[in-house]
């Protein structure tokens, strides 16, 4: 137990090893460890970067969902007020079709009376003066006769 | 023990005698004598320990914190080159651990600015430290008994007589390292508060510049007594720690010998459990210590007053 020239060769090993750590063993020990350190940090945060991300999500769907909803039911409705639109105006189409086909009957019907109340009274009017050349048993003058003969007619 | 006796005395004196290797006054370099023989089989000693003076190497000391060492660091570089941030494996891990236990105390205690030296430094010392002080609780006589040739010191013939396996309670260990970190002190003290700062902090404080004189007998011993006592404390505690190892380890002189014996050999056996167990903290806690109070220590030369 004294001191001597040990004590150097401690110190120098010392020295050495202390430099081997420095340079060949702690920044890779060190690198490594930190590296991963940072992984795990990196991770957590991602993770929980992709949780907000998710509820935001969730929370985007709910509303595409509720809009999507609103505007089928605006649809339908749409649909529907469209569908009564075209039955209201089928029907009052068909309405006025149906008014207008009556009416052209009517006129039709007005000028088939009149055309027989026409023929009718030449008719009449032929017949007339027929009856009248027999009761009178001569010719009348249709020529000179013409006049009262349309009066006839007319008053028929 | 084989052919002659051993008492106490010697017993104790052998164990607490390094291998030496130096230059005796003649100027020739042999191992040294005792008791009148080489420590090392089939060489010429000259002289003794003694009058080797300073020229002389505890070469089991040396050799077997070298060896330590450098199984550490080998140990440590094949698990820093192989490692990897994704898949680290066990060993690995356990390193890692130990790089954390680490680098918590370097933040915790060494607080100034980045030094990169401060983690490998506190790393080396804590893991070199230990394994040197983990030497301690190798069975005392086993590796004496190896180097001998498997022999009992104090047989004829044998190899290496004198092996001493823990190279801390030799005291040239502890404080080659203390040293080293005075150095560090030093350089990084006048590094970072200039020569004239340094001395200012050893000649001024505590009661201010006219008081110098008396400052300086405060300041000078507080300041060398602190990084004496790094090396100092190691060194106690783990020469206590081996000196109560070979008190025990002659209760077992007489196991064979006669009934007394082996009572005597099995209550050193469960002493030497109970202080190996004990000594395990020791181990732990010197080497802990050592590194956190470099850290302080060089935390104060970074510190500016």
């Amino acid at each position: 137990m004294n001191f001597n020239a040990t004590l150097f060769g401690q110190l120098l090993a010392f020295v050495f090893f202390v430099w081997f750590t420095m340079q060949y063993v702690w920044p890779y020990i060190l690198e490594a460890l930190e590296e991963r350190e940072k992984e795990i940090s990196d991770g957590l945060e991602a993770a929980s970067r992709g949780k907000r991300e998710l509820d935001e999500a969730h929370l985007q769907k709910a509303e595409i969902l509720e809009e999507a909803k609103k505007e089928a039911a605006d649809l339908v409705n749409q649909a529907n007020a469209r569908a009564n639109q075209l039955v209201e105006d089928a029907k009052s189409t068909a309405h006025e079709e149906a008014e207008r086909i009556k009416v052209s009957a009517q006129s039709d019907l007005d000028q088939a009376a009149k055309r027989t109340k026409e023929e009718l009274r030449s008719e009449v009017a032929a017949l007339a003066v027929a009856g009248a050349e027999k009761i009178l048993g001569s010719e009348i003058d249709k020529d000179k006769n013409s006049q009262i003969i349309d009066q006839i007619a007319q008053e028929l | 023990m084989a052919s002659k006796e051993l008492n106490s005395t010697d017993y104790i004196e052998h164990h607490l005698t390094n291998l030496t290797y130096g230059k005796c006054p003649d100027g020739t370099w042999s191992f040294a004598e005792v008791h009148g023989k080489s420590q090392v089989a089939g060489t010429e000693a000259s002289c003794n320990i003694s009058e080797m003076g300073f020229w002389a190497f505890q070469v089991d000391t040396l050799f077997m914190s070298v060896l330590l060492g450098m199984g550490m660091i080998f140990f440590m570089r094949r698990v820093a080159k192989n490692a990897s941030s994704s898949n680290p494996s066990r060993v690995q891990n356990a390193v890692e651990y130990l790089v954390t236990l680490v680098r918590d105390q370097v933040q915790d205690n060494f607080t100034a600015d980045k030094n990169p030296l401060m983690g490998p430094l506190a790393l080396t010392i804590f893991v070199w430290v230990f394994l040197m002080n983990l030497m301690d609780l190798i069975p005392i006589d086993l590796v004496p008994w190896i180097v001998n040739g498997f022999a009992a010191p104090n047989a004829e013939g044998g190899a290496i007589h004198y092996f001493k396996v823990l190279p801390v309670a030799d005291i040239n260990a502890p404080m080659g390292m203390a040293l080293g970190v005075l150095i560090l002190i030093h350089y990084y003290s006048i590094k970072n508060k200039g020569l004239g700062g340094f001395l200012a902090e050893l000649t001024f404080q505590p009661y201010g510049k006219w008081m110098a004189p008396i400052n300086v007998i405060f300041e000078i011993p507080g300041f060398y007594a602190k990084q004496l006592a790094l090396g100092l404390r190691l060194y106690g505690n783990l020469f206590a720690g081996e000196m109560i190892f070979i008190l025990i380890a002659l209760f077992f002189g007489g196991f064979f010998s006669s009934v007394t014996g082996v009572l005597a050999g099995v209550a050193g056996l469960a002493l030497n459990f109970i202080w190996a167990v004990f000594h395990i903290l020791v181990v732990i806690l010197q080497a802990f210590l050592f590194m956190v109070l470099t850290l302080v220590y060089l935390q104060q030369a970074h510190e500016h007053h």
